[in-house]
């Protein structure tokens, strides 16, 4: 049997910046907290589609996981935690900017 | 140091202009990603986790302080203030904006510099001994065969679409420390009977599958050096393997077909590479030696030197571990550690390159140099100006005492930076330099290498670390796996896996459990942990790495 489909959000990097990025229902947004959970596998499918066309904005869309907690969605996985927080070593990247 | 001709720079300043029109055309989205990728990468450019990362070459690890003004002023205006020195030797900038990479690498080509073949399936940045020139075991200085090499390899036509990356290390002392072992190619400097040549080792690499590099010639003589690599990597990308990226390298083709075949396919082609060289090379090769000339070394008195040993204990710790021997015994070779206990390994920031720039300016005949250890040299330092140059790096934070010491630790960028980690490197190497400094305990435990990789590729050398940790992912929680008794130096041996991995929380105090075990066991102060490891072997650490499963066997 197939595996249940779990929540996702479309997540990318900015062509011009190279950050990481979320798709939201109207655009991009650069907190995932803001991102488009999308919960229907078709529907996912499609909105990667779109993403991936927008070759002159966005580089490399995906599907990551992501959990709902308080109503927003959070990582799953490590490497989309780091994602979407910036490096660990320095007090720069997103845990700064988005302060 | 070499200096661009008029040749070199107007190849630099077209290439730069292509690439300028590549990057606006991938803005306008007249490229595609999938085509504007492997031209980026021919440039250097790569798309990491959080932003594009930079990587500019630093030919055999050499720079001056023009150059090095010159990575602080990138650091500065495109990126956020520090740049990160690589076990390639190379520096690599974490946060450029697409658009302003021309302007990065026009500003590069003002000094000499430039980030072409960085990456890509080509033969990279040639990287040398970083004592190169000044250490007194070296039978000849490695550098001019290095640029040699550089001037063949960049844009080389044949060379530029081949089955994987290909990696060229060269040493001139019997003393490695360049891991020629570990490369595609490895040459060591050799004389026989009076006659300069090379040993040409082949087919080493560490990654997935870790390889030392074997003999394929004992003796090359220098005239037939690149007719014979040309012979090597036209072989090789002939019947090296596409089908699978994994089995592309040569250290795999040397291994499927056996390392007599390879040297008779190598020789067969060498009959006809040999003869399409007709002598320009060695010219060549004689001007770059006029551009490595050694400086006019300094008499003085060393008194200030030898008064600070005296009366300064901070100093002398530094020279105990951060100084090597020169050739010429008035100086020194002053290694600048880029690992203050807690920071991490390989930054440096703007201000500190610049200080190092103005040292190198002032005291070392303009001469600087980057480790694959990831630290900074002033090749040629007068013991007189030691003191001096010891309190400047303190006031800026590089005066750790600690090179050649567990907290000297190379870790690659790991999962804080790096698209292909599979695990963090970076807190690791932070914790476990912190967790020894905070118990004084470095000195006393001696010489000691750790290296750590956030990924089966090994850019942070785990196999030949002393203590080797790979960071990996075991079903989506970082797992760090332990090697012991591997060595980059001329005797190269791949670490021995010691069992099941540990936690990101369990990895500090493995590493302290396997530190315990040979303070215990070694013979006495003098016997270093790999000697200790020689002598007693895996046993011992299993047994204190995993208590568990010997109360189990027993």
């Amino acid at each position: 049997m197939p595996k249940p489909f779990t929540p996702k959000v479309v997540t990318a990097n900015h062509l011009l910046k190279g950050d990481v990025i979320y798709q939201t229902a109207t655009g991009w947004t650069r907190r995932l907290s803001e991102a488009e959970v999308l919960t229907d596998e078709a529907d996912a499918d499609l909105r990667l589609i779109e993403a991936s066309q927008q070759v002159d904005a966005v580089v490399g869309a995906y599907l990551a996981e992501v959990k709902i907690v308080n109503d927003a969605p959070q990582p799953v996985h490590f490497r989309e935690e780091f994602r979407a927080t910036g490096p660990g070593n320095h007090a720069h990247g997103k845990q700064v900017e988005l302060r | 140091m070499y200096s661009y001709s008029e040749f070199d720079d107007a190849f630099l300043a077209q290439r730069n202009a292509q690439f300028r029109a590549q990057v606006e055309r991938r803005i306008t989205g007249a490229l595609t990603e999938d085509e504007f990728k492997p031209l980026r990468l021919m440039n250097g450019l790569y798309l990491q986790l959080h932003a594009y990362m930079l990587r500019v070459a630093i030919p055999y690890g050499t720079l001056n302080g023009a150059k090095m003004r010159k990575l602080a002023d990138l650091a500065e205006r495109w990126d956020k203030g520090y740049g990160h020195f690589t076990t390639r030797q190379n520096i690599q900038y974490n946060w450029p904006e697409l658009r302003d990479v021309p302007d990065m690498l026009d500003a590069l080509g003002e000094v000499g510099m430039h980030a072409i073949q960085t990456s890509g399936n080509t033969i990279r940045n040639v990287t040398a001994d970083h004592f190169a020139g000044a250490a007194a075991d070296e039978i000849a200085d490695p550098r001019p065969v290095a640029e040699l090499l550089r001037q063949w390899s960049t844009d080389h036509p044949e060379f530029q679409f081949m089955p994987r990356k290909f990696k060229i290390a060269i040493t001139g002392s019997p003393n490695d420390r360049a891991v020629t072992k570990a490369h595609d190619i490895g040459l060591r400097m050799v004389e026989r009977d009076g006659q300069a040549g090379f040993e040409v080792i082949v087919g080493g690499g560490l990654g997935r599958t870790p390889m030392i590099g074997k003999v394929i010639n004992d003796f090359l003589p220098q005239a037939d050096l690149l007719p014979y690599l040309e012979a090597i990597v036209s072989v090789w990308n002939q019947i090296g393997r596409r089908d699978n990226k994994y089995k592309a390298r040569i250290k795999i083709t040397v291994h499927e077909h056996g390392i007599d075949e390879i040297r008779r396919l190598v020789d067969e082609r060498f009959a006809r590479t040999r003869k399409a060289f007709s002598g320009v090379d060695q010219q060549m090769l004689r001007e770059i030696e006029g551009h490595f000339a050694p400086p006019a070394f300094r008499e003085g008195d060393t008194a200030p030197y030898d008064q600070a040993l005296q009366h300064y204990p901070a100093f002398r710790s530094w020279s105990d571990t951060n100084l090597t021997a020169h050739k010429h015994p008035d100086h020194a070779i002053v290694t600048i550690s880029l690992k203050a206990h807690g920071a991490t390994p390989g930054d440096a920031s703007a201000a500190q390159m610049r200080l190092i720039a103005g040292l190198a300016e002032r005291y070392g005949y303009d001469e600087i140099r980057i480790s694959h250890e990831q630290n900074v040299i002033l090749p040629h330092v007068h013991k007189a100006d030691l003191p001096s140059i010891y309190s400047a790096l303190r006031a800026e934070g590089l005066g750790t005492a600690n090179v050649g010491l567990i907290s000297d630790i190379i870790a690659c960028p790991g999962m804080d930076y790096c698209a292909l980690a599979t695990a963090r490197s970076i807190p690791v190497a932070q914790e476990i330099a912190t967790a020894f400094d905070d118990l004084k305990r470095e000195h006393d435990i001696g010489q000691l290498k750790i290296k750590i990789s956030g990924c089966i590729n090994a850019c942070g050398h785990h196999h030949v670390g002393h203590i080797g940790i790979l960071g990996l992912d075991r079903a989506g929680v970082e797992n760090y796996q332990i090697t012991l008794g591997g060595d980059h130096t001329e005797a190269a041996r791949v670490g021995d896996r010691v069992g099941p991995g540990f936690s990101a929380d369990e990895i500090v105090p493995a590493v302290e459990r396997i530190v315990d075990t040979y303070l215990d066991l070694r013979s006495d102060a003098d016997e270093a942990f790999i000697d200790t490891y020689r002598r007693i072997g895996l046993s011992p650490f299993k047994a204190a790495l995993y208590p568990e499963t010997r109360v189990a066997a027993e």
